[in-house]
């Protein structure tokens, strides 16, 4: 089971700024361990974000995203309540959602 | 023609002086600072106060009664106070050895066997975790590591000599680098850590989330990875040698404002 998330997200003139921390280790699968075998790629493939149920962002993301990812985007005319959800799915199949008010 | 050249070259000229009026570490600052905005150590601090209300070990009880110096469960500023004498054990603690105190007292674990445990593995991840979550209750509080018994005082002092002890076969100390003002390594500036070196720098940024390999890191992996810089055998975990150099950075750094847990290249 993944670690939580963290997601702020805050209005400022009719849009609302949106970000998000995500625990994962992103493996790309070009690392060695210490024996010299190839340490499999573990990352995430695919993030969604919600607003109120309705679909804002997709992204499909790769091995060279960073380690513990931090993404931030705008979401246009969300307001103070509006619930955000963030989803991702890694190619571990394992996936998290985690949601947040926008204050 | 030979005014069009000398127009060309002040033109040049201009250029130049504005290519140099934001400096190579303004730049790393701004992009310090953009990193800060996200920083992951905020992971790490939900991780570790969940561990710290989790009823857990043999023994199945949370840490909520553990004493960090100011009381058993008081967490907020117990950071910026520590490393300090606790008599129920006998000896100056860190917070990371004193975590592990608590974690054997407590909740039943085995001391020794995460003390033997690399860092960024099992338990010893956990132990950063909580120290990071501890840290981050005393974020922006003042630095006041006590010097009121003794055995403080001696600490003070062994850290002192240890920061001093040149040796290996490089023949460094780490007042090699950390001795002098306006150093730096490559792009790296390296604090003066022989007496205050201000707010945020040093003693007061630790823990402090790595950027460049994705690992949380507490003092004592800090320190370690200076003697391993520095070509010395690893001191142990928890070790006299480790809490008294922390003894030492700590009281010279009182007073300056504790940012941890930061984030760093």
């Amino acid at each position: 089971m993944a670690d939580p998330m963290r997601i702020r997200a805050q209005a400022a003139g009719g849009n609302a700024t949106v970000r998000v921390l995500m625990a994962h280790e992103m493996e790309t699968g070009q690392r060695k361990d210490a024996s010299g075998k190839i340490i499999p790629a573990w990352h995430i493939t695919d993030v969604t974000a919600k607003l109120n149920g309705k679909t804002v962002l997709t992204a499909e993301w790769g091995p060279s995203v960073s380690k513990n990812p931090f993404l931030q985007f705008t979401i246009k005319g969300a307001k103070a309540g509006d619930k955000v959800a963030i989803s991702w799915k890694d190619n571990h199949n394992d996936t998290r959602t985690d949601e947040a008010t926008v204050s | 023609m030979r005014t069009n050249i000398a127009v060309l070259a002040v033109g040049c000229l201009a250029a130049t002086a504005a290519l140099a009026q934001k400096s190579a570490s303004q730049a790393i600052e701004e992009y310090r600072a953009m990193l800060a905005d996200g920083n992951p150590s905020e992971l790490f601090e939900a991780k570790g106060e969940d561990l710290w209300k989790t009823a857990r070990g043999p023994k199945k009880a949370s840490l909520q009664t553990c004493d960090l110096g100011k009381g058993p469960g008081v967490v907020k500023g117990a950071f910026v106070e520590l490393p300090r004498y606790f008599p129920d054990t006998g000896r100056v603690q860190d917070l990371e050895s004193r975590l592990v105190t608590c974690m054997e007292r407590i909740q039943g674990f085995d001391a020794a066997r995460i003390a033997s445990t690399p860092f960024q593995k099992d338990e010893q991840k956990n132990v950063t975790a909580l120290a990071t979550w501890i840290a981050s209750e005393s974020k922006g509080m003042k630095v006041n590591v006590p010097q009121r018994f003794p055995q403080e005082r001696i600490a003070y002092q062994i850290g002192k000599r240890l920061f001093f002890m040149h040796s290996g076969p490089h023949d460094f100390a780490c007042a090699s680098c950390h001795g002098e003002d306006n150093k730096r390594i490559r792009l790296q500036d390296v604090p003066n850590l022989t007496k205050n070196p201000g707010d945020g720098i040093g003693f007061a940024a630790w823990p402090a989330y790595r950027v460049s390999n994705g690992q949380m890191w507490a003092m004592e992996q800090r320190l370690t990875d200076c003697y391993r810089q520095q070509r010395f055998p690893y001191p142990k975990f928890g070790s006299d040698a480790l809490v008294a150099l922390s003894t030492y950075l700590g009281v010279n750094a009182n007073g300056a404002k504790s940012i941890a847990p930061a984030i760093k290249r």
